[in-house]
């Protein structure tokens, strides 16, 4: 049988199984109505959910990235005072916390496409509700006269389709927003993490710089090393034109990440 | 007959598209058996596309049930799996 066909068997399956539960007609009527009202409470719940997990990555983001400004002001410092192991260490660190960034990104666009789907399923649920309001009277008079079911149960599993649906919507954020929030709390860590000279003036290297030095690219940090050198010889690198450099280098990045991504899922799948 | 996409809504498809839809329902179906996201993903995006440029998008405020009913567009193979399966993602209500 085809996919189409069985996918609608089981949202009536579902839906004849709750049908089954209620005796009167009247009862299912009402009784619909109130779980598509729950249901609706449920969505903007949702919504309400995923956008405050959306609005703590933004922080996130944002502390990343001074963070990654602030390395590089570090490693021009270190520098300039002659202490190349210092600046390649801050490099190294401010590489790792770009590889994050870029993932953050990427989370960030997962999560408002969540948010809009279930905002969406909001407004159709809503429309939903209301044409059911005034359809269950009707309804329930055209029972109450001839006592033909049919038409009720026809009603019914319309609204059972689509609460079916909604639900699973509310299911999928939720499972998107709770990978997220897993993942969250290291990169709390890794902001909290402190600043490089705490680090290096204790000798360096905790579990995050190991971390770090794994994530970053060793070629990317020689190339920017140069570069920051031959700056340092014909003239300063301000921050701005610093912070251009890697933007530029963005796409690169996150093309990289993208396939390092592809391969974990296969490992994983 | 109305086709509703997952996440998406409903839509009224004429009796006379249905070969084209089921010829492109066979090949989600396959690429679901042997387990090929990227095919699963080409192909679920033509069918989608299939209904929604052949079908007439019902009302938001329309309570008809569906005769057929497909994946949300961003499905994995995983996702439509468990959807088929007896413990099912389709939640109960």
């Amino acid at each position: 049988m085809s996919l189409m066909k069985r996918l609608r068997l089981i949202f009536s399956a579902k839906a004849s199984k709750a049908l089954d539960r209620a005796e009167d007609p009247n009862e299912t009527l009402d009784y619909s109505y109130q779980k598509m009202l729950e249901m609706q409470q449920k969505v903007r719940r949702g919504v309400a959910d995923v956008a405050t997990s959306r609005k703590r990555l933004e922080l996130q983001m944002k502390q990343l990235q001074q963070g990654s400004d602030k390395l590089t002001n570090q490693a021009q410092q270190a520098l300039g005072q002659g202490r190349e192991d210092l600046a390649r260490e801050a490099l190294t660190r401010k590489s790792g916390l770009a590889n994050q960034l870029t993932d953050l990104q990427v989370q960030h666009a997962q999560l408002q496409a969540e948010e809009e789907k279930l905002t969406l399923a909001s407004q159709r649920l809503q429309a939903k509700i209301e044409a059911f309001r005034t359809k269950k009277e009707t309804l329930k008079a055209t029972y109450n006269a001839a006592k033909a079911t049919t038409t009720v149960n026809e009603a019914f599993s319309g609204i059972s389709e689509e609460m079916g649906d909604v639900g699973l919507a509310i299911e999928r954020a939720e499972d998107k927003t709770a990978q997220m929030q897993a993942r969250s709390g290291a990169i709390d860590e890794l902001i909290a993490s402190g600043a490089l000279e705490d680090k290096l003036a204790l000798g360096g290297g905790d579990d995050i710089d190991r971390e770090l030095a794994a994530l970053s690219s060793s070629t990317d940090v020689e190339a920017e090393l140069a570069q920051l050198k031959a700056a340092a010889g014909g003239g300063a690198v301000t921050a701005g034109e610093e912070a251009k450099a890697i933007d530029a280098s963005g796409p690169d990045e996150a093309a990289v990440d993208a396939s390092a991504e592809t391969e974990r899922t296969k490992e994983e799948s | 007959m109305i086709v509703r996409i997952l996440g998406e809504g409903q839509w009224d498809v004429e009796e006379a598209h249905l070969e084209v839809l089921n010829t492109l329902d066979g090949a989600v179906e396959a690429a679901v058996e042997a387990d090929d996201d990227a095919a699963f993903s080409a192909s679920l995006t033509a069918l989608l596309d299939a209904v929604r440029t052949q079908g007439t998008r019902l009302e938001d405020d329309s309570l008809e049930d569906s005769d057929l009913i497909l994946p949300p567009s961003d499905a994995t193979v995983d996702e439509v799996r468990a959807m088929l399966s007896d413990e099912g993602l389709v939640p109960d209500q």
